[in-house]
This record gives structure tokens, C-alpha cells and sequence, in this order.
């Protein structure tokens, strides 16, 4: 019950502090909560760099419900908190509410899309860095059969997908790609249980890589390839280490380097307006480190860093599927 | 089709019933004393993030397994105190004991590992390893029987099988013993027990006792068996399906076990195969995945034969005086 009294306590300090006006930036972080492994996390250790490198302080809450959304925005808008940095695309209607009662006030939107003109929108090429993903899937791949399993099934996942599916083409034209979606609805985010599941029908099928987007379920695939000794691809932050030596590399959104940049600009600084970090801007990647060194090869490097400067330079254009709605190389 | 496949299908199919079968056996004993309990959800979940944490942090998947329990028999006396001893109502109580799970496995995790409310994940000695029965490696190459006792009987943890015990076991309580009876007396006429000199309170404390029970296990087999430990909301959902079964299986122990796996083989079926072709309508992953709610509301409504739930189920016993 101490954590109880942890709680309340902080609630009221919360409750307190709310009234002061101050310069101070906020940070709201999405239901998957702070310390996810995964994208809220990577912007807390964007906002902690800055923290520790400039020494300013920061505001934050952790939703944990959708109905706190707007009253978080609105909360953090009149104690004065500017710019105020939210997590995740649910944020976007909110914030096209919230944004316009406060013109003074700089929001940043990371992966949605509120168009106000103090808005600072941020997407993400995830397509871009699924691509670089599903060459080094294919350049892995033995069988030939490589799988992906995706969360909710939204478009922003079968970007995902899609991106995956012509990466792995590119190097292998005849693989297959069996793409699987958790559920329709939020709670596939954390069903480790059916990722398990679905994980062991993709290697019945043949697959010997699979890549998650699939945030908390994705714990549950990377979980079932190490045991069943296959390679897996994790996403959004780093999470080479969940399983060393097992997963192929992970899918980078530098959420972190947005949520940084954003801090460092700070209110009179902050561009707004629609941003979008690709391969180019170093805002997406896949992860090399210790924990993945010796699953990589020379081949393998030589072949993402040819796929990077052929998608930076334009050479090779990645289908984007939430902007066509269509995918040529993946059926849905 | 081959048959590999189906044997591959079927043994997901175990592995995705299994949690629904101790939880919907879980919920008969409660619900055949008149006790109903739409807080397996929260049990479950309770008792996952107990047994992970305690699988973690002894390293000793047992030492999990009792810590699940446990947790989940807290969830149980509560839900026995607001609705037998306070005679509150009990969906009421079961829905808070959905929401305060959901909340405190989170914020107790976070305390104890900052990992995010997730615990860390299990290695061996944390974990149940699946047990190969005797003599599968030397009888898998036999077509069709020895496969079959190779890829689909032998190979689960200890706790697949201890789930399925129970169904017979839980069949003889019920029909062949005195207090089996007497449970089942209670939940359609608990004034007749009370005449007859037998405690009304304790028969229904004990029913919800071993719910919790059954829900511990259920939940530390999703933690430890299943998965390598605790995130956040993972049962999801499972409890709901697991209410839905006992329905589906009118308050019968084997019908349970026969609902449940109705309800793993329809999920492992949506698993494999993402959209199934029949000879020109393709029928969406979503429909095989809605079918178990739709059987359950088909049955409910009458059509396949009648679900009559325990009498007094619902109904808190008021002596008279």
C-alpha cells in the first residue's frame, strides 16, 4: 500500500504544481506508458539528454486513460508549460482541440497529423527504415520465407508491412513474405500470448526471421524466436539486447532525437509546421551493436548502406503505404 | 492441408484453450454456488503479474506459481467479502476487481522493476519446460498415432495437464461427493442448505476460494508457461471468452472443456490462416475471431438448446428471520 500512498502523493504534488506558471516544457507520454521498451521511451531518453546535458527541467505524465488526453493538454497549456511534446497519433485530436485555445503555446505532434499554426507535426519514413529492416531479413533468411506481425491493424502498421515486404524483395525477389496482424483492436498492443502463437505459425510456414511492430505483443514474438531459435527484428527503440545474439537488429524511430531537438529549440525556437524525419534526416535506421554483431556480415552492411544511399539520394523510392492506401508487393 | 499442419494447429489450439479452461472452471465452481464472477479477467491478470514477479525474483518457477495463487485468492476474498459477507452486488464487485488488476499489477511491477509494469523476463529455471511423455521420441515416426502422441499429446508444461485433470476431477467433486451437492444446492436454492444446518457463507466462501485458485494457475501458466513474464493488460480479454464458455458449456464441467477448446481451435484456426476461401466468400480474420461471442449470444438466445444459469446466482442469501 506504500505505492499506493506513492501515488496519491505524487498526484497531489502534481495537483499543487499545476497552479504555478512557468516556462517549463511538458512531456505526455501515450498509454504504453514511460518505460515501454519502445517508442514512449525512446522520447524519454530524448528529453532526459536534454535534461542532463543543459540541466533544464521538464514536465510529464504518464495518461493512463483516453479520457485524460485533453485534460492533460489543457492542464499543462494553462500552467504555462510551453512547448508542450505528446506521444503517439491518438494525440492529434486532442490537440486540434486543445492548440487553438492557446495560440501562444507550442504543441509538438509525433506521428500524427494536427495541422495548426502552432503545431510542430512530426512522421516518421518508418517505411524507409522497415526497407533497410527487410534487406538485412533477406540477406538472413535461409529458407527464403521471412514474416512479419504487425499490432493493431491501422494504416501506419502496414506502412510498416509494406516498407518490410519491398526491402526484402529487393535482395530476394522470389521470398515470401507472410505478414500477420495481431487484432482490430487496442488491446493487441499487449497480447504477448497471440504473438507467441503467431510467431510458431509463421515458422511452421517456413519463416525464419520475423519482424514485430507490434509494441507490447512484439515482447512475445522476439520471446518465441529466441526459444525457438530463429532471428527476430525489433522496433522503434533498440531492443537488440532483449534476446543477444538473437535479434537480427531493430527497426529505428529516432523518436529520441525528435523529442531532444524539440527541447533544445525550446518555445521561441521550435519550428512548426509538418516535419518529417527519414533516412536522409537520421530519423529512422536499424540498430548495429554489440548484441547483433554476430549475426551481421560485411554483405549484409554493404547491403543497407547501398539501400540508404539509393533512398537518399532518390535512386530507389519505398512505397509508402499510408499515403496510397495500396501495397504492390504485400496482400492485406 | 496435411497433416503435419493439422497436428500444428491443434497443438495451438491446447496451448490457447488451456488458460480459457481453468478460468471458465474457475468460474463454475463460483457461478454453481451462486456467485457470479466477471472478475476472472482481473484474477488472472493479478495472479500473471504475481507469478512473474515471484518467478523472477526466486528464479524457482514453483515459488511464481504459489505467488500466483496467492494473489489470486486475495482477489477472491475481496470479491467474497463485498458479495457474501457484505451482500453487495457481485458484478458491481467483480468489475472493480477488473479495474484495480488492471491498475495495481502495473504500479506494483513499475515499483519493483522500473521495467515499465513488466517484469523481467524469466530465464530457465523461471519458466515451465514442456514435458515430454515417455517414449514420444521413439514412437514420432509412426505415421499418424505415434505423430500425434509426439507433436500433440506429449510436449506441454506440467500445468497443461494438471488443467486438464480437472475437468474429470472437477465432474466428480461436483456429482459424486457431499459437498458437490451441497455447492451446487446452494447456488439454486441456498434457504434449503440453511435449513438443512449447513452453513450458506462458508459454502460459497469456499467455492470462491477455489476459483481463486483455478485463476492463479490460469494466470501464472499465461506468465511463466506461456509467455517468459508479466506485461501490461495480457490476459486480454481471455477472462471475457472464459465467462462466455461457461455459457457456451451451461455450468458443466466436460461441456467447459469441450467450449474451450471450440474457442482455442476457432482462435488457432484465425492465427493460421488470415482469411479462409470457401469456394468464393473469403471469411475475415475478424469473423472467426467475433465467432465465440456470436455462439455464445446464439446459445444465450435460446436456439441450441437453453442455458439455464444456478438459480440463485446473483442473488446475496438473506437468512430469514
Amino acid at each position: 500500500m506504500t505505492s499506493m500512498k506513492h501515488l496519491f502523493g505524487a498526484a497531489a504534488a502534481l495537483a499543487l504544481t499545476a497552479g504555478l506558471a512557468s516556462a517549463e516544457p511538458a512531456l505526455i507520454f501515450d498509454l504504453g506508458g514511460k518505460f515501454d521498451k519502445s517508442f514512449n521511451e525512446a522520447g524519454y531518453n530524448g528529453a532526459q539528454r536534454w535534461a542532463d546535458e543543459t540541466g533544464g527541467t521538464y514536465r510529464e505524465i504518464e495518461l493512463s486513460s483516453e479520457a485524460q488526453r485533453e485534460q492533460a493538454l489543457r492542464r499543462f497549456a494553462e500552467a504555462g508549460a510551453n512547448p508542450i511534446i505528446t506521444m503517439g497519433f491518438a494525440m492529434t485530436v486532442p490537440i486540434e482541440t486543445v492548440a487553438p485555445e492557446y495560440p501562444d503555446t507550442k504543441f509538438v505532434n509525433i506521428d500524427g497529423w494536427a495541422n495548426l499554426p502552432n503545431v510542430q507535426t512530426v512522421s516518421f519514413a518508418e517505411h524507409e527504415g522497415s526497407y533497410l529492416a527487410g534487406v538485412m531479413a533477406a540477406k538472413a533468411s535461409k529458407s527464403g520465407t521471412v514474416g512479419f506481425i504487425g499490432g493493431m491493424d491501422i494504416p501506419l502498421i502496414r506502412k510498416f508491412a509494406c516498407g518490410y515486404a519491398q526491402g526484402v524483395k529487393s535482395v530476394n525477389p522470389d521470398a515470401t513474405v507472410i505478414s500477420n496482424m495481431t487484432g482490430t483492436t487496442p488491446a493487441a498492443w499487449n497480447d504477448p500470448v497471440k504473438g507467441s502463437e503467431l510467431t510458431k505459425a509463421q515458422i511452421a510456414e517456413g519463416a525464419d526471421v520475423v519482424y514485430a511492430a507490434a509494441g507490447g505483443t512484439g515482447v512475445g514474438v522476439l520471446q518465441t524466436a529466441a526459444d525457438e531459435g530463429i532471428l527476430s527484428i525489433g522496433v522503434d527503440s533498440n531492443q537488440n539486447y532483449l534476446h543477444s545474439g538473437q535479434v537480427l537488429t531493430s527497426m529505428l524511430k529516432r523518436v529520441d532525437n525528435t523529442v531532444y531537438n524539440a527541447l533544445k529549440a525550446g518555445a521561441d525556437g521550435l519550428e512548426t509546421g509538418f516535419i518529417n524525419m527519414d533516412l536522409a534526416s537520421d530519423g529512422v535506421g536499424v540498430a548495429f551493436d554489440e548484441h547483433n554483431a554476430p549475426l551481421v556480415n560485411d554483405d549484409m552492411k554493404m547491403a543497407v548502406a547501398a539501400a540508404t544511399d539509393g533512398i537518399v539520394s532518390g535512386s530507389i523510392t519505398v512505397e509508402n503505404y499510408a499515403a496510397s492506401e495500396s501495397c504492390s508487393v504485400l496482400e492485406f | 492441408m496435411d497433416f503435419v499442419t493439422i497436428l500444428q494447429v491443434l497443438d495451438s489450439t491446447v496451448r490457447l484453450a488451456i488458460p480459457l479452461l481453468l478460468a471458465c472452471l474457475a468460474g463454475l465452481y463460483s457461478e454453481r454456488a451462486g456467485i457470479f464472477d466477471i472478475g476472472l479477467e482481473g484474477k488472472m491478470l493479478a495472479a500473471a503479474m504475481a507469478a512473474g514477479a515471484f518467478a523472477a525474483l526466486s528464479g524457482n518457477v514453483w515459488v511464481g506459481l504459489l505467488a500466483g495463487v496467492g494473489a489470486s485468492l486475495v482477489m477472491s476474498a475481496l470479491h467474497g467479502l463485498a458479495s457474501i459477507t457484505f451482500r453487495g452486488n457481485q458484478l458491481i464487485s467483480g468489475v472493480a476487481i477488473n479495474m484495480l488488476a488492471a491498475g495495481i499489477t502495473v504500479l506494483i511491477a513499475q515499483d519493483l522493476f522500473r521495467q515499465g509494469g513488466r517484469t523481467p523476463s524469466l530465464s530457465d529455471g523461471g519458466r515451465w519446460d514442456p514435458i515430454s511423455l515417455p517414449f514420444s521420441e521413439s514412437l514420432s515416426g509412426i505415421p499418424f498415432f505415434g505423430q500425434t502422441y509426439d507433436e500433440l499429446i506429449s510436449g506441454h508444461s506440467l500445468l497443461v495437464y494438471v488443467a486438464i485433470a480437472f475437468v474429470p476431477l472437477t465432474w466428480w467433486v461436483l456429482y459424486r461427493t457431499r459437498f458437490g451437492l451441497r455447492l451446487r444446492a446452494v447456488g439454486e436454492n441456498p434457504a434449503s442448505v440453511d435449513t438443512a444446518g449447513i452453513s450458506v457463507i462458508r459454502l460459497r466462501y469456499t467455492a470462491v476460494m477455489i476459483c481463486g485458485v483455478l485463476c492463479g494457475v490460469a494466470g501464472a501458466y499465461l506468465a511463466t508457461g506461456l509467455q517468459a513474464g508479466f506485461i501490461k493488460d495480457m490476459t486480454a480479454g481471455r477472462g471475457f471468452i472464459a465467462l462466455a464458455a461457461l455459457i457456451f458449456a451451461k455450468w458443466r464441467p466436460w461441456y467447459a472443456l469441450w467450449a474451450c477448446l471450440l474457442f482455442g481451435l476457432l482462435q488457432a484456426v484465425a492465427i493460421r490462416y488470415q482469411s479462409i476461401d470457401l469456394g468464393g466468400i473469403t471469411i475475415p480474420v475478424q469473423f472467426m475471431e467475433a465467432l465465440p461471442y456470436i455462439l455464445t449470444v446464439v446459445i444465450l438466445a435460446g436456439f441450441v438448446g437453453r442455458a439455464i444459469p444456478p438459480k440463485a446466482g446473483g442473488e446475496p442469501y438473506v437468512k430469514e428471520r
